[in-house]
């Protein structure tokens, strides 16, 4: 079917259009230069904004964590519930909501694209059996990679090739996107009840440090041209005084940027912005870590921005996790992923009138802010973590408008409303660089050539927000934009009307994107092979054979080939 | 004089029905034909509230609304859910999430209530003429928010739990009750006329349990503090002596659990330790 979506506002920051009244064509899928107008399914956009779907970079809506968290919270699942319709099926959960309700959620907002950034990958199969049964979205999820023995052993003996081959190896069998990193050899310490206390503390009994395993597995990035860069969780995530150490991450990588491209994302920013030296005297460090990243370009972050409500943190960062528990006292999850990684799972609540809590709050919006250049910051609130998905359209208000956090200000700690920087921050992003926050920028970062915009030959995966940027100042009348965002007119997905008005019509299934690496040779000497598997069957419960999963078990399998020479 | 709402079930239901619509807070200001389209779900179907029960009005004075349930509303859950004024008045037993969030207004069981009678109670005051379920007072499955604020009275027998996770308010048994009476609670108090089957206070934080009655014997993460000739539970004079323990020291804790003394004399040896 074709469709011809007329007169709407289109913003497609990757093509610099920017407002412009314009018809989008779509056929088979994919955006075209024009269709017969007689035959296609017309949409009336008039008065309406049209962008690219929404991309989220980092939300955790998948895998073995995501469902303990969902089996340690009832309370969270009894008030929020949908009923089945004849399409789509029933689910529950706020900040944790279940499989099918997650991509329903996300396309009545417009996004259709998600990536669940971190598997354990001994949990790969889990997890992507749960982005199976997400519908609508098209998905791609990373694989831990930051405390893997074999990457640290490699790392230790400098054996970057060989590294790069079995990161290449991981990310086939896994079926994987990206590295993610979660506190760099933090998490290994963990195993014997330590934690690394900053880039140059040694991993016990690895002797490797956090800054060799990044800059190692950003080589090894580079040497695959994987089209994301590594995926960071910075060390000392959450602790007060981080903000050196993020920045002390993202210089440690600066000279391995041959051109503008970036090598290195932090993600959920916020949660590693933190000055001073303990939670009395706590503060901002977003103005630091925005003017390293405004003179820079080869770093990428995104907000990790927090909501004032009950959610339910989980991370691979045990330690981390640990320390929420013994903060909060609320029941926890704690796990040591046999030689990968570990995870947490604690609930827990963010009160306008904490002072921490406040702080945080701000801290998100003024680095979504302070940095000029929106293609390198992005919006997400590392959902569950900072807040459930759902809360986007309040963030893009408080982006928008500087009445809406000045409402917002008014209520939170007195305290954190005199050391918050908003009140002097008069920067109101516009339609085009929330489309670039939300989309385009987020694209760009992933290296999804066919994403993120709305030229010629991109999948036509469209969202459209009813509300007309001539007669709306989103300055003033934030709320409205707060409702467009909340349910887009129209989201459409590879071509297809899949909801309309907050109304799901159309359930397909997404995409699961995955790197599929053509090498110049074989992956594997047989000696290393012969290593592999005897370590298996050494180290893990599951057998090499088992693990790998193959492509048949994808249900929608979109292989991304990356040509490679090792 | 009030408005008086009579409300009897049409006949004897065989699965559970959720009729959180009974309330005074949703009956305030609708006529009667309003009241009867309300919705409520019966087992996983979808009915009108005058399909299961017969609505009359009794007397229709300017004051308070009194919803007046006449009849078997054992297998009917959340009465008077989340209600702020008004009273309601059983008469027959009531099923399970009686007046649950409740926060103002009064409810009156002239028979049994089913398990969490009073859960997440932010005020108000039930009483019970019959026995309980269990965990009164306490919050929805994985939920911490126990009751805040609130009487709960039950005049006959509760079971396991009761004030599960409290957070304040008032909980008077004058029965007995079963095992973990004032469970992980955090503040308030629990009186216990009766006996309790044991496990009192277990991983309790701070507030105070009463028991009159018998209980086996006191967890050991408890310690004796010392004996007390008497206990003010809501301005009223208990008479004791009562033994009176600290815990749960394995929680870090500081609640206070007041046993009597007279008829728990396998408890003396605790006695010793006061010197």
């Amino acid at each position: 079917m074709s469709l011809l979506i007329k007169n709407g506002f289109v913003y497609d920051p990757v093509n610099g259009i920017d407002g412009e009244v314009m018809d989008i064509a779509v056929e088979g899928g994919r955006i075209v230069e024009k269709v017969d107008e007689r035959e296609a399914h017309i949409i009336d956009a008039s008065g309406m904004i049209v962008m690219p779907g929404g991309i989220d970079i980092h939300t955790h809506i998948a895998g073995a964590e995501v469902n303990s968290g969902r089996l340690l919270r009832p309370e969270d699942h009894v008030y929020d519930f949908e009923p089945k319709t004849a399409i789509t099926r029933s689910g529950v959960g706020h900040s944790i909501p279940s499989t099918f309700t997650t991509g329903y959620r996300y396309a009545r907002m417009g996004y259709t694209f998600v990536c669940n950034p971190s598997m354990p990958p001994l949990e790969a199969r889990h997890t992507h059996e749960e982005l199976e049964d997400t519908p609508i979205v098209d998905k791609a999820t990373f694989p831990l990679l930051g405390d893997w023995w074999f990457v640290l052993e490699y790392l230790r003996d400098g054996l970057i090739k060989e590294c790069a081959e079995h990161v290449a190896w991981m990310i086939m069998a896994t079926k994987g996107y990206a590295i993610k990193i979660v506190n760099p050899g933090g998490l290994e310490a963990w195993g014997f009840g330590r934690n690394v206390r900053d880039l140059d503390d040694q991993v016990p009994y690895f002797n490797v440090t956090p800054r060799e395993i990044i800059r190692g597995l950003c080589i090894v990035n580079k040497i695959l041209s994987l089209p994301h860069t590594i995926h960071v969780h910075t060390n000392r995530l959450g602790q007060p005084g981080n903000y050196i150490t993020t920045i002390k991450t993202m210089d440690c990588v600066k000279d391995l940027a041959t051109s503008d491209k970036p090598v290195i994302h932090i993600t959920h920013c916020q949660f590693s912005a933190f000055k001073g030296d303990s939670w009395a005297n706590m503060k901002s460090g977003a103005e630091d870590i925005a003017k390293y990243v405004n003179s820079h370009s080869h770093a990428t972050l995104d907000m990790g921005q927090i909501i004032f409500t009950d959610t339910t943190t989980m991370t691979a960062d045990g330690p981390w996790q640990y320390t929420l528990y013994e903060l909060s006292g609320n029941k926890w999850v704690n796990h040591d992923v046999e030689v990968e990684t570990s995870s947490g799972i604690v609930p827990f609540r963010y009160r306008r009138k904490s002072y921490v809590h406040a702080t945080m709050w701000s801290i998100g919006l003024e680095l979504a802010l302070l940095i000029n250049d929106p293609w390198k910051i992005y919006l997400t609130t590392d959902h569950p973590n900072g807040g459930p998905f759902t809360s986007y359209p309040k963030i893009i208000s408080w982006l928008m408008s500087r009445r809406a956090r000045e409402k917002t200000l008014e209520k939170i700690n007195r305290k954190a409303r005199a050391r918050s920087l908003l009140p002097s921050i008069d920067r109101e992003l516009t339609f085009y660089e929330i489309a670039i926050l939300t989309r385009a920028g987020q694209a760009k970062a992933l290296g999804l050539k066919s994403k993120g915009h709305l030229g010629v030959g991109a999948d036509a995966d469209i969202a459209i927000y009813n509300i007309n940027p001539r007669l709306v100042d989103p300055a003033r009348d934030y709320k409205t934009v707060r409702r467009a965002f909340s349910n887009a007119a129209y989201t459409i997905k590879g071509g297809k009307i899949v909801a309309k008005m907050g109304e799901i019509i159309n359930v397909p299934d997404g995409r699961t994107y995955w790197i599929n690496f053509n090498m110049d040779c074989d992956v594997f000497s047989q000696r290393d092979l012969a290593d592999l598997r005897r370590k298996f069957r050494e180290y893990w419960t599951v057998e090499y054979e088992n693990y790998i999963i193959p492509e048949s078990y994808l249900k929608v399998s979109a292989p991304i080939t990356v040509r490679v020479g090792v | 004089m009030k408005i008086i709402i009579q409300v009897t079930p049409r006949y004897q239901f065989k699965v559970p029905v959720y009729a959180e619509c009974i309330s005074p807070n949703v009956f305030e200001g609708k006529g009667l034909e309003e009241i009867s389209r309300l919705e409520v779900w019966e087992g996983n179907r979808r009915r009108r509230l005058n399909e299961l029960f017969k609505l009359e009005l009794v007397k229709d004075e300017e004051g308070e609304l009194t919803i007046n349930l006449v009849g078997n509303f054992s297998k009917v859950r959340g009465i008077g859910a989340k209600m702020s004024k008004g009273r309601i008045i059983v008469d027959g037993d009531a099923g399970m999430h009686l007046g649950e969030g409740m926060s103002g207004g009064e409810i009156i069981v002239n028979g049994s209530a089913g398990s969490w009678a009073g859960g997440s109670m932010r005020g108000g005051r039930i009483e019970i003429k019959g026995s309980a379920g269990d965990y009164i007072g306490a919050p929805y499955r994985g939920s911490n928010e126990g009751m805040k604020a609130g009487l709960i009275i039950v005049h006959g027998d509760a079971g396991r739990e009761v004030g599960c996770l409290m957070r304040g308010g008032l909980v008077k048994i004058y029965g007995s009750v079963r095992h973990f009476v004032g469970i992980n609670m955090v503040d308030g108090t629990i009186f216990v006329r009766g006996d309790c089957a044991g496990k009192a206070g277990a991983g309790m934080r701070n507030g105070r349990i009463i028991i009159c009655g018998r209980i086996p014997s006191v967890l050991p993460t408890f310690t004796i503090d010392s004996i007390r000739p008497n206990v003010d539970v809501d301005g009223e004079r208990i008479p004791g002596p009562f033994y009176r323990f600290i815990g749960d020291i394995a929680d870090g804790g500081e609640g206070k659990l007041f046993v009597s003394k007279v008829t728990n004399p396998h408890l003396s040896h605790y006695e010793k330790y006061l010197q």
